[in-house]
């Protein structure tokens, strides 16, 4: 450390009193920050990240407050000044930038108003001034036309616009230090990758340093130069960037690292912590990771260990004591998990019948206004076109895997494959027999039990006032039923498929953790003995560590119960780990599936290739990556001939007018007029 | 934003429209027209002669679009009771109603969304504990009951203020007003205060809530972490956010005010509008009731249309086209 930091947090502790006693939610917590540096911030949700932030600009949410140590910024004691005081601190020398975009503007001042106002609390500008810094800021964050733009409002910005906007806020007055905490976690790949160019770019530019909280290893790995890990409230290792991801040290970290899946790597399973954080109120005495650490021994269990240094970082665990002996960690989570010989992908053997297959399908939504309206306003019908014409074939034990940017109509897929819509139009056909309208399922209630489907949030899924048990027993077909004390073993035995006890059936699912309740909704959907799951973003709402035990029990399940999946993520990773084909959707259709190797090296459709190129991964680590353009269009009024037109650096004129048919090539379905035509350039991996 | 406005007027005139057509119905279906205007001992034929002069004999649309086309008019009969034009019972009737009702919205409004405000703001101070609890007994006791408590008190313990009654009133026009002579102004106090209790509580929390909802939204946050000051976020920020869904129920609240104001213009004897529909009620005046029905619909009708507009320019929502950009 050669220049003093910008920002010291000093034994930083933050306390909840409640009706049940204190809980202390950051426990004697030290960083620090140098000018200009990126220092990232990570870990797994409830690990009290958010909470640091607030506490450094004094906006904890009462009743928190910070019961002891000292945060220094630039020189000066900042954690006791009066309100008035900390007040001008932010927005003009510390910045902030939240997590979701479209709901941090307020939705009744144009854009440029909120950024004047701000300007105006800060700097001594006139008006006039003052917008036009406005201007050049808006500029500056790429928001095109901006004289005009700025005085619309949030809502006639899309949801990436917004984002660029709230940059401009935070950084109006020059902040040293932007802290942002999941500035990208409610975008886009695409957009995702855009805001992280922009954002280092403008901070460098502009000399700050950012804190980036983030729970993406992946945006971590290419934007943070350093980086905490964050456990329970306190920060168990520390050091530059390169070493945390490659070389990590605290066995929570190398936990952690193993547990993300990585298109850059194959694993058969995903590297396992088991259990979940503890809550505030039951945090375990000594290393707060004891429970799930597979290195512990008896000292961790009642003293708890500081950060010291190990290397180039600082760790806060018992096995770094001694600094001449390097444990040997590679045995810490059986290391045999990451051996690549049994990957899904090559799991494949005799090629098998096709079991779903889905032609031309199309699900439209009306969602016109009134007629008195559409008349005054002379408008017409507003038809969202969520599924424009799909075609998808998915063969017995395979896991199809299918990804797009939001709003492509990936949900929609899944429920009308599973019957929850009647598709507008198209053909669905299960195991020869065909399931494209209501009355066709009514007949084939047997066949249509095959099929079970499991939803993003297990917390909305499963009715919280039905004991486990009953929500399992639910799931069980009435012939099964039948079988006196037949029912009871099977929850039992459901329960115990899915890694949990039949015990558990007793409670209530609010008394259990996400990925628990997750595992419930599991064990409801195999209730019904399926043969075919349609998984719809089932990990996206857990942390990454919970992710890979929900992904190494579902490999478990195909490969016990032989199971099909239709997996649908957002999550390229995710789906490169678990798929054996892949999918892309933009707006409503497959424009490429192939197998999952195939499309992860040699992507063909110029989307796949953007979406590749803009995906943050832990492999990525320093390197920038290449800008893309655009937002994905509105599905109501798609642009006309291949709907990536306007996005597409290949775009000529036949893209304009004519839709591309999708057509099979080397065991790939794509569907693109380079392609066919011959005059794509091949793939240069990024 | 023309459309806009258009379809509003549209709908109103559609809900004018359905209302007339039950007060028409009321009007010719409830009791017999004829029997109301002869005596007992009429002979049939001039019973049917007069049916047939009236147009009671035509067909039930030709009926309906004269009584539409006479209600325009400001034409609503004649009285069965008071055998005068109901239309100038009304002009006489209608300018107390006004002045207590509006007096009314004034209170209800000008307490109700500081005080809203305040105890949002101020959560933890005294007066807001003190505010919320009294609030409660504003819902929580009737109308009618209040009206009697505040007789009791204020007019036959202090002998302070008057019990029933407008007092003296001066004539403007057609206008007859109770608020320039003092006894006029001291009849209008407590009929007021009656009527205006439970829409300021009602107010007061709803502001209150709204306001604690909106403070907890991401862009207040937002707003503090750039550092604005507590007045920008608290009156330029958060106060006009709660005033988006506040508007909406306050203009169905101030509309009701008017209807209450039977209750409370029984209570103390005021000679408006609402305590003619009760006499009017009690001896079968139909033409008076039906036109009451009316009346009542179109001020409700014309509240909602001002809200809608006004929510119109408070929101820019709804007033500038959504088109997102890239
Ligand atoms: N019931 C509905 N009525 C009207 N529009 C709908 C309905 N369901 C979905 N849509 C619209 O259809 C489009 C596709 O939605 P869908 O939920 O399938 O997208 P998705 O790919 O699952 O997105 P995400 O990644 O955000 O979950 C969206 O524009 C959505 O707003
Ligand atoms: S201190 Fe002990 S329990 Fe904690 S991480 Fe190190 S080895 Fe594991
Ligand atoms: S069809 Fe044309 S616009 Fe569409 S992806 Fe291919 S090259 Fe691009
Ligand atoms: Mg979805």
């Amino acid at each position: 450390m050669s220049k003093p930091p910008l920002l010291e947090i000093k034994n930083l502790r933050v306390e909840f009193p409640t009706r049940h006693g204190t809980l202390v939610a950051i426990d004697d917590l030290s960083l620090h920050i140098a000018p200009g540096e990126v220092l990232g911030v990570v870990g797994e949700s409830g690990a009290g990240k958010s909470m640091t932030g607030a506490a450094i600009i004094g906006l904890l949410e009462p009743p928190g407050r910070i019961a002891g140590g000292e945060i220094i910024f630039d020189g000066q004691r900042i954690d006791n000044l009066p309100d008035e005081k900390i007040r001008q601190i932010r927005g003009r020398h510390i910045g902030a930038i939240f997590q979701d975009p479209l709901t941090s503007l307020n939705p009744l001042h144009t854009v440029g108003r909120q950024i004047t106002d701000t300007i105006a609390a800060h700097l001594p500008l006139t008006a006039r001034q003052a917008r036009t810094r406005a201007l050049d800021l808006l500029g500056e964050v790429g928001i095109p036309a901006a004289s005009e733009r700025i005085d619309h409002y949030p809502h006639q910005f899309s949801g990436g616009m917004r984002q660029r906007v709230v940059i401009a806020l935070a950084l109006c007055a020059d902040p040293k230090l932007i802290i942002a905490d999941e500035p990208t976690t409610a975008l886009d790949v695409s957009i995702q990758a855009q805001i992280i160019v922009l954002l280092k770019r403008l901070c460098s530019q502009h000399g700050s340093a950012i804190m980036l909280i983030t729970h993406d290893m992946g945006v971590i790995a290419e934007t943070a130069d350093r980086v905490a890990v964050m456990y329970a409230g306190r920060v168990g290792e520390v050091g530059p960037v390169s070493e945390i991801i490659h070389n990590a040290r605290l066995p929570y970290t190398i936990g952690l690292m193993g547990s993300i899946p990585s298109i850059g790597e194959e694993v058969d399973r995903l590297v396992q912590i088991d259990g979940s954080m503890p809550r505030l109120n039951e945090t375990p005495p000594g290393c707060r990771y004891h429970p799930r650490c597979p290195k512990v021994f008896d000292r961790c269990k009642t003293e708890r260990p500081e950060l010291i240094p190990a290397g180039p970082s600082r760790v806060a665990c018992w096995l770094y004591e001694d600094p001449t002996e390097v444990p040997a960690l590679d045995l810490v989570h059986s290391a045999a998990a990451r051996k690549a010989g049994d990957s899904p992908h090559s799991r494949g053997g005799a090629p098998a019948a096709t079991l779903i297959e889905a032609k031309g399908l199309k699900q439209y939504f009306d969602v016109s206004p009134p007629l008195l309206t559409r008349i005054l306003e002379r408008t017409g019908r507003r038809i969202v076109q969520a599924v424009d014409g799909l075609d998808i074939s998915i063969k017995r034990g395979e896991t199809f895997g299918l990804v797009g940017e939001s709003g492509c109509g990936k949900s929609t897929v899944a429920r009308t494959i599973v019957g929850l819509f009647n598709a507008t139009a198209g053909t669905i056909s299960y195991n020869g027999a065909s399931l494209s309208t209501r009355e066709e399922r009514a007949r084939n209630l047997s066949v249509q039990h095959k099929i079970q489907m499991i939803f993003q949030d297990p917390q909305a899924s499963l009715n919280p006032r039905w004991r486990v048990f009953d929500i399992v027993a639910e799931s069980i077909p009435k012939s099964r039923r039948s079988l006196a004390g037949g029912v009871k073993e099977r929850v039992g035995e459901l329960l115990r498929q899915v890694g949990m006890s039949p015990l558990d059936g007793d409670k209530f699912p609010h008394e259990f953790s996400g990925g628990q309740r997750q595992r419930i909704s599991i064990a409801r959907a195999l209730g019904g003995e399926p043969e075919f799951l349609v998984c719809d973003e089932p990990t996206s709402a857990l942390d990454v560590s919970v992710q890979a035990q929900i992904l190494n029990l579902m490999v478990e399940l195909q490969r016990t119960l032989g199971l099909t999946y239709l997996f649908i993520s957002h999550d390229l990773a995710v789906v490169h780990h678990i798929s054996t084909k892949v999918g892309v959707m933009y707006l409503g259709r497959i424009v490429e599936w192939s197998a999952t190797q195939q499309l992860f090296t040699r992507p063909l459709h110029p989307y796949t290739r953007m979406l590749l190129d803009a995906v943050p991964d832990i492999s990525k680590t320093g390197t920038m990556r290449s800008q893309v353009e655009g937002e994905v269009p509105s599905p109501i009024d798609p642009p006309a001939g291949c709907s990536f037109h306007p996005r597409c650096p290949f775009a000529q004129d036949r893209c304009r007018a004519e839709v591309p048919e999708s057509i099979m090539a080397e065991g790939t379905a794509i569907a693109c007029h380079a392609v066919q035509e011959g005059r794509l350039p091949a793939w240069r991996a990024p | 934003m023309i459309s806009y406005i258009l379809a509003r007027v549209l709908q109103s005139f559609v809900v004018m429209l359905c209302v007339a057509a039950i007060s028409f119905s009321l009007f010719t279906y409830v009791g017999d027209p004829i029997a109301n205007l002869v005596g007992i001992q009429s002979s049939d034929e001039k019973r049917e002669e007069l049916r047939e002069s009236l147009g009671l004999n035509d067909a039930v649309p030709v009926q309906f679009a004269r009584f539409v086309g006479r209600a325009v008019r400001m034409e609503f009969g004649i009285s069965y009771q008071q055998k005068r034009s109901v239309a100038s019972i009304i002009a006489e009737r209608l300018p107390a109603t006004l002045e207590l009702s509006i007096l009314s919205a004034l209170i209800a409004l000008g307490i109700g969304i500081p005080a809203g405000i305040y105890t949002a703001l101020r959560r933890e101070s005294w007066f807001s504990h003190f505010f919320l609890s009294a609030s409660l007994v504003g819902v929580s006791l009737p109308t009618f009951l209040i009206g009697i408590l505040l007789i009791f008190t204020f007019s036959v313990h202090f002998h302070l203020l008057p019990s029933f009654g407008r007092g003296e009133v001066v004539q403007l026009g057609f206008w007859s007003t109770g608020l320039l002579t003092a006894s006029g102004l001291k009849a209008l106090i407590m009929p007021a205060i009656t009527l205006a209790l439970f829409q300021m509580t009602l107010i007061m929390r709803l502001v209150r809530s709204e306001m604690l909802e909106v403070l907890r939204t991401d862009y207040i946050k937002f707003a503090r972490a750039r550092g604005l000051s507590n007045r920008t976020v608290h009156f330029g920020y958060a106060l006009m956010n709660t005033l988006v869904p506040v508007i909406t129920i306050t203009g169905l609240q101030l509309g009701s005010i008017i209807a209450f104001a039977i209750i409370t213009e029984t209570v103390f004897q005021w000679p408006g509008v609402g305590l003619m529909f009760i006499q009017a009620i009690s001896e079968v005046d139909i033409p008076v009731m039906s036109t009451y029905l009316l009346l009542i619909a179109s001020f409700f009708v014309i509240i909602n249309l001002t809200v809608d507009l006004l929510y119109y320019f408070v929101d820019p929502r709804l007033r500038v086209g959504r088109d997102v950009r890239a």
